[in-house]
């Protein structure tokens, strides 16, 4: 079984409109998946649902989510914190707001160690050391005693990364982990990450709206329109054959693969029409 | 630095506000009718005799002569006399203030333990009946002024199930060994336990009361920066490390969340301290409070004005405590 294993998962606001339509997807161990969508897809919503912090006001209808084979949503809260902690992390998106302002960086990374791994403190500390060494970050030791605030956004976010990585999990989720930061430091962190990736074996969620970026660091990927799984690929197949209309319409709204002097082509108005008439008949489908 | 410097800004300001609450209190209680003499002497004294006192005490001279004089004495720490009691009006108000201090920070913690716990319970169960309750009981709790909290107090636990005292700070036949005024930090101190005991059984009510709105506003307003704050992205990162939801409140949320409450708790602080007078009364609590109503009342002008400096330095002192915690507790101020 694949480390992550996302079966039919469906979320829906609380007696409101579907979210996330019977959405399936595999991680295995040390791959990365990619999921591209638009904006409101739905994909920072299915890395929630496996991270166990989906919003108060969405609930899942259906289906179940394997991790490191277990069923999160068959599982008592308090157990699914410990299981969800114990072999997954997250690397978030904004790393100016992701980060405790009132704590200094040390316990940041390595609170869970002690608290929850039950590590003694010099033995968290040192591996945080070692990290923040591997983040490439100049003078561990000293950013250890920082607070967030005496740190630029890059700085923060290979804390972020370093942190996410500390306990070792099987499964890292990475929600845009770049798009909040400069260009020039985009491409520094996206290495970091895929390097990090590789040399831990960690399988990667890699939620982003950059195909490049797709090609770069991922193996699979998932493309998601309205809460709807419409092409379930390897990178390879997808920049060569799209199967999915709507697939092929973003590939070709992307400058770098088509002319670059064409700039950007918007994904035609008869492609948009196929795909919602997709999501219309699904839940046409499952309403009767 | 920066806080030192801080510090020394806030010495200053509060010189020039304690200065401009003297001239206030000064003139205000000299301009309001009622002469102190008449009211010191019997009916029937003559008019030498009113003259003679008035002359005695100062108060046939000018408006800015007395004040002069005042300020002269008390820049050397010395308040003047109470006409009531012929005693110095430093050594009376300083012999009061331990009450009115112990009573005061009684009363916050009580506001902060059953605020905090409140907000902490509506945070941990928020969105449901739990949540509601705890508002309706804020609600409730500020409905309702302190006093009336005093005499609500006093028919339940003085009259209908009576396990407090209703009066006084200490049963009056209990042998006393304190030293000092702080009666309920001394008796902890020298492991008297039942002077103890008998202090808190007395202070109980009083303190309570004073507490109950307070903690109205501290369980409020934290539960509301708490809800906040538990949607930041830093706790939901927390969350995901594997914590429970307690221990993500209190670790993640809690500090952060503190420091608007913090300084709505030290202007509300103040207001407490203004309670105390009432309380005093109502409990027959012999504090400052007390002692400033039956100075009013007779028109003891030295012993009205040391009181209302005395206020007036603890307003301030508190103002003070409440920014040095706030840096403390912000590492943004520290190191700014
Ligand atoms: N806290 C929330 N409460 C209710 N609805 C939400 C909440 N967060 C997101 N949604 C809705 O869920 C849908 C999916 O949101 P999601 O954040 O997963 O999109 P996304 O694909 O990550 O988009 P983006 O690229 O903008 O991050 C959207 O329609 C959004 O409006
Ligand atoms: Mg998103």
């Amino acid at each position: 079984m694949s480390f992550l294993d996302i079966r039919g998962l469906s979320v829906r606001l609380k007696k409101g409109p579907a979210l996330l339509r019977r959405v399936s997807l595999q991680v295995q161990a040390a791959e990365v998946r990619g999921l591209v969508g638009e904006s409101g897809a739905g994909k920072s919503m299915i890395g929630k649902a496996v991270l166990g912090i989906l919003p108060p006001s969405v609930e899942v209808s259906e289906g179940e989510i394997f991790l490191d084979g277990v069923d999160l949503l068959r599982m008592a809260p308090s157990e699914r914190r410990r299981k969800i902690g114990a072999v997954a992390a997250l690397i978030p998106q904004d790393p100016l707001t992701a980060l405790n302002p009132s704590h200094r960086i040390g316990p940041q990374i390595t609170d869970r160690l002690v608290d929850i791994l039950g590590w003694t403190r010099a033995r968290a500390e040192a591996r945080a050391l070692e990290l923040l060494a591997e983040v490439q970050i100049p003078d561990p030791a000293r950013v250890m005693r920082s607070y967030p605030h005496e740190l630029s956004g890059g700085m923060r976010q290979r804390i972020l990364i370093a942190s996410a990585f500390a306990a070792e999990p099987k499964l890292i989720v990475a929600d845009e982990p770049t798009t909040a930061l400069d260009v020039t430091v985009q491409k520094q962190i996206l290495r970091l990450i895929a390097g990090m990736q590789a040399r831990h074996g960690t399988a990667l969620l890699f939620v982003t709206h950059d195909l490049g970026v797709v090609s770069k660091v991922c193996q699979k990927l998932s493309v998601l329109y309205s809460g709807l799984v419409v092409e379930d690929t390897s990178v390879a197949e997808f920049f060569t054959a799209p199967r999915h209309p709507y697939s092929a319409a973003l590939l070709a709204a992307t400058p770098k693969y088509t002319d670059p002097l064409a700039g950007l082509n918007p994904v035609p108005d008869a492609v948009i029409d196929a795909v919602r008439a997709e999501v219309a008949a699904f839940d046409r489908m499952r309403h009767g | 630095m920066r806080v030192l410097q801080a510090i020394l800004v806030r010495l200053f300001t509060t010189a020039v506000t304690l200065a401009g609450v003297a001239v206030v209190v000064f003139v205000v209680i000299r301009v309001v009718p009622g002469n102190p003499i008449a009211m010191m002497l019997p009916p029937g004294a003559t008019e030498e005799d009113v003259a003679r006192l008035t002359a005695l005490y100062g108060l046939d001279k000018g408006l800015w002569a007395q004040f002069g004089i005042w300020v002269a004495g008390v820049v050397q720490g010395d308040f003047g006399t109470s006409i009531t009691t012929k005693a110095p009006v430093l050594e009376l108000v300083l012999g009061r203030l331990p009450a009115t201090l112990e009573l005061s920070i009684m009363a916050l913690v009580m506001a902060v333990v059953l605020g905090g716990a409140a907000a902490l319970v509506g945070t941990r169960w928020r969105g449901g009946r739990v949540e509601a309750s705890v508002d309706v009981a804020n609600g409730m709790a500020l409905s309702v002024p302190d006093f009336l909290w005093g005499l609500v107090l006093i028919l339940l636990f003085g009259v209908l199930v009576p396990v407090f005292h209703i009066s006084g700070r200490v049963t009056p036949s209990l042998d006393l060994p304190f030293t000092t005024g702080f009666y309920l930090f001394e008796s902890l101190f020298r492991l008297r336990f039942d002077l103890w005991a008998d202090l808190v059984a007395h202070m109980f009510m009083p303190a309570l009361a004073l507490a109950i709105p307070l903690a109205a506003i501290i369980g409020q307003l934290l539960k509301q920066s708490l809800k906040e704050t538990m949607n930041l992205d830093y706790v939901t990162l927390a969350r995901t490390k594997g914590y429970g939801e307690f221990r993500v409140i209190l670790r993640e949320a809690l500090r952060n969340a503190a420091l608007p409450t913090l300084t709505l708790v030290g202007v509300q602080f103040t207001f407490l301290i203004g309670g105390t007078v009432i309380i005093e009364r109502l409990f027959s609590y012999e504090g400052l409070g007390n002692m400033a109503i039956d100075a009013v009342i007779n028109r003891d002008l030295p012993l009205i004005q040391g009181i209302v400096v005395l206020f007036a330095v603890i307003f301030t002192a508190v103002n003070l405590v409440v920014d040095l915690l706030y840096a403390v507790l912000n590492p943004r101020l520290r190191h700014g």
